[in-house]
């Protein structure tokens, strides 16, 4: 009989049921995943008591680490499961959803407040349209590769769910969407509105909500420099607090 | 805010490069976007767009010209694409990347600061402006913020995890709303619009295991095609000669990678045989994607020289800088290194050929309209700009293109007049009353089948008889079982009977539009009897695949007489089978020649 791996899911009917635990078993096979893993549930939803149950929900869509969907908690870790590699996992493997965030149903859960951050920061180009203009600027390649680095934050929440300050007890709105407001101070075009970007982190959930305990960058499955960024945005924000100051 | 009652209402289904262009350019032009997708619209399938987007910037000194862009793109399409509308689209590749540019997209720098450019398949010059190797990730990104400022302004209502379910039709069968669900709360609800763009991308899934998202199912454009829009060129799936298989999804190793130097290879009298490089010296490993994959298919599976056996070959990178890979690739080379566990700077990567793209889709014109009035598609769900086979990086531009035709069509149609009468309440309480019959059924199901179990099966029948190489008897074989799959759908039984966010439901739902695009697929394939870009047949003689005296397989020339038409599959309600037909198209531009890689393009 093939190796057997076994999960603990930690399950929920709705967003304002109760949690509870399953246990499912699911064949082991070279280079299984989490997100794979919970495929083969789909295709047979029993568990370990062989009692056939709704199949787990849960969110992906690339499985390549890149659209960000799959984000859960993993023995304890906020993780991307299509990544997650059975073999490099403690077993019984326990899957959680990132509660930081509203449960939706499972593992499934609403990160639509990250999306609203984006908002706040203002985190785009004001374009004038997309019709053609001129070229765009010359950009220097290291800014720009500075830039890249951070453009791939692909709003999964693992740093919210490792943020001890992110949750009930503040309104910080969290490492990844704050860092995006430095991605768009770097642009030459973006740059021309850094001072709104600024100001709005000045405000309440802004950047003086940052702890610096530096868990987001740890648990960062794109290793963005979170905390590097965090620190000069500090900068930023305190440069632009004073420039208020003097231009009033 | 009071609602204004005069701005015309355009509903996009997709969020990806081709739905938040078309949203952006609807914004522009006054109209209001209702725009529904899978997901956050941010974590579209674009984003899995790795090696590029073409466009002849022509800043490498190579003389590149658009001319060129279009000459290789309709070559490498083996001439079945519509000649006026690639032009048009390469045509405005340049601008639409400095557009881009405008808005953010980190596009890799030369050291001057400028866009720099990569190789890619099928071309000769360096045409490809690129991300490091998450470019269609990059633009996404770039376009989803624009798109966000104007929700802020409050023209753009988002309807994200909500699943299209059908369209509804005036008195005078004109398309003026659509159908949707909620996928969390299962709400059932009929939206009313001026005009309906779909974006809804390919149908990757039908194949099982593809390059493509859990997302990318074809079920919407299945679900028109059933109330009468016309697919076309269903039969030219790609197939990427690199990704890495999984048995979860086969995850794409950038065609870049050949651009940037990497050699594809295996032992051969236990010497390294660079099989590309010797069969095809003109282009070697940057062959296009179809002529590759069938390369590598026929060294593993036909000459049994794979890897250990197994249907392996090596994609080689080592032989380059590792920092330059790192700055070129990162993306990718680390996808790698997470999935397999070694690092492709210092040994070669394993890969396969995998389904990756459909070339086919909803049939549209220039302007992007379908054969159902008011009913548009834009992106990889239509059919328009590749032909017979996609140039690498040809995808990004065709999807960021088309978004910029589709969205300004959609409010010249808003404002013509010529859309008819509006749904009344009664018309759109009939249209949704009748999804949630369908689903209140599906919730009712007690057979034996589990849905995802079937979903393999359907994708194992594909790639064995519907992939790389096919011939007349596979793909009727490949129909009756589609067509014992379609009966073996109503036997399904479901566990899950709830009412907040019930995946089990909404699959079972999308499986049956899968079967019937898979047939349509099949039948196309079925009906051209010729070999032409992606679709290979091999000749039968006496009911047994042909072999000529090397003991090599023997396949169909190319046809232009009888087979230089668009396919075009209608759906029979009575039967549920596809009926074809073929449709001429422009190819007033370039003459057709033949396809040959292995010497340098001639005109």
């Amino acid at each position: 009989m093939a190796e057997k791996v076994r999960f603990i899911i930690e399950r929920q009917d709705a967003p304002d049921a109760k949690p509870y635990n399953q246990e499912f078993d699911v064949d082991y096979r070279p280079g299984l995943n989490v997100v794979a893993s919970l495929m083969e549930i789909q295709k047979n939803p029993v568990t370990v008591d062989g009692k056939k149950v709704p199949p787990v929900v849960w969110e992906c869509n690339c499985l390549e680490k890149v659209c960000g969907a799959c984000m859960m908690v993993i023995n304890g870790k906020a993780q991307q499961a299509c990544c997650a590699l059975v073999d490099n996992l403690k077993k019984p493997i326990k899957l959680q959803p990132a509660r930081t965030f509203p449960v939706i149903r499972d593992l499934l859960i609403d990160r639509s407040r990250m999306f609203e951050a984006l908002k706040r920061i203002q985190g785009w180009i004001e374009l004038d349209g997309s019709w053609e203009n001129r070229d765009a600027p010359i950009q220097n390649p290291y800014t720009a590769r500075t830039a890249y680095e951070i453009s791939r934050c692909m709003t999964c929440g693992c740093c919210l769910e490792a943020c001890p300050n992110v949750g009930p007890q503040s309104d910080f709105i969290g490492p990844a969407p704050t860092v995006q407001a430095y991605l768009f101070n770097l642009h030459p075009l973006g740059k021309f509105d850094a001072p709104k970007r600024l100001n709005v982190l000045m405000e309440k959930g802004g950047i003086t909500s940052c702890g610096n305990s530096q868990n987001c960058e740890a648990v960062c499955p794109k290793s963005i420099k979170l905390t590097k960024y965090l620190a000069q945005l500090n900068r930023d924000v305190n440069i632009q607090a004073l420039k208020n100051i003097f231009d009033n | 805010m009071a609602k204004d009652m005069t701005k015309k209402k355009i509903i996009i289904v997709g969020g990806g490069i081709s739905g938040l262009l078309a949203t952006i350019k609807v914004c522009e032009l006054g109209g209001e976007v209702y725009l529904f997708s899978y997901c956050p619209v941010k974590r579209s399938h674009s984003l899995c767009a790795q090696g590029g987007m073409n466009a002849c910037m022509d800043t490498k000194g190579e003389h590149d010209s658009i001319y060129e862009h279009f000459d290789d793109t309709v070559y490498g399409g083996d001439f079945l694409a519509d000649q006026l509308a690639v032009k048009g689209m390469v045509e405005a590749a340049p601008k639409l990347i400095k557009m881009l540019d405008r808005m953010g997209v980190t596009f890799t720098r030369t050291p001057e600061g400028n866009l720099d450019l990569r190789n890619f398949g099928g071309q000769k010059n360096k045409r490809t402006c690129f991300s490091g190797s998450t470019t269609g990730q990059q633009i996404l990104y770039a376009l989803d913020e624009q798109v966000r400022r104007w929700e802020v302004k409050g023209v753009v209502h988002k309807y994200e995890f909500w699943e299209f379910i059908k369209i509804i039709k005036n008195k005078e069968g004109i398309c003026r709303g659509i159908v949707a669900q909620s996928m969390n709360t299962m709400e059932i609800k009929s939206f009313p619009a001026d005009t309906v763009i779909l974006a809804t991308g390919g149908p990757g899934q039908v194949f099982g295991r593809c390059t493509a998202s859990t997302i990318c199912n074809g079920s919407a454009v299945s679900a028109v095609y059933q109330q009468g829009a016309e697919i076309a060129n269903p039969e030219f799936i790609q197939i990427h000669p690199t990704a890495i298989p999984g048995s979860d999804k086969n995850r794409l190793m950038s065609e870049a990678c050949r651009g940037e130097g990497g050699r594809v290879w295996v032992y051969k009298d236990g010497k390294p045989w660079y099989f590309l490089e010797e069969m095809y010296p003109a282009y070697g490993n940057l062959v296009p994607r179809d002529v590759a994959s069938r390369a590598i298919f026929k060294v593993c599976v036909h000459m049994g020289l794979g890897i250990n056996g197994e249907n392996r070959v090596y994609l080689d990178l080592s032989h380059i800088d590792g920092d330059y890979l790192l700055r070129k690739l990162g993306g990718i080379l680390e996808m790698y290194s997470e999935f397999v566990g070694q690092d492709p700077r210092k040994v070669p990567m394993e890969i396969f050929p995998s389904v990756h793209y459909s070339m086919g889709g909803i049939w549209v014109d220039r302007f992007h309209f379908t054969n159902i009035p008011g009913l548009m598609a834009s992106g990889e769900c239509d059919y328009q700009y590749h032909g017979a086979n996609r140039l690498g990086a040809n995808s990004l531009l065709s999807a960021a293109y088309s978004g910029t035709v589709s969205g300004p069509e959609a409010m010249k149609w808003a404002k013509s007049g010529k859309n008819g009468s509006e749904l009344s309440e009664a018309e759109m309480e009939a249209a949704r009353a009748e999804v949630q019959r369908e689903y209140d059924k599906i919730l009712q199901m007690n057979g034996s089948e589990n849905a995802h179990k079937l979903h393999h099966e359907m994708g194992d029948l594909m790639y064995k008889y519907v992939a790389i190489e096919r011939d007349n008897n596979g793909l009727d074989a490949c129909l009756v079982e589609l067509k014992k799959l379609l009966k073996r759908w109503d036997d399904i039984g479901i566990t899950d009977r709830g009412h907040v966010a019930n995946q089990e439901a909404m699959f079972v739902r999308q499986l049956r539009n899968m079967i019937l695009y898979a047939m349509a697929i099949t039948k196309g394939a079925r009906c051209r009897d010729e070999s032409r870009g992606a679709h290979a047949k091999i000749v039968l003689e006496n009911g047994q695949r042909k072999h000529d005296e090397n003991g090599d397989l023997v396949f169909m020339g190319r046809d232009d007489k009888n087979f230089m038409f668009t396919t075009i599959i209608n759906y029979d309600p009575k039967t549920e089978e596809p009926l074809v037909s073929y449709r001429e198209f422009d190819h007033s531009l370039i003459k057709p020649r033949a396809r040959n890689y292995a010497v340098a393009k001639k005109e």
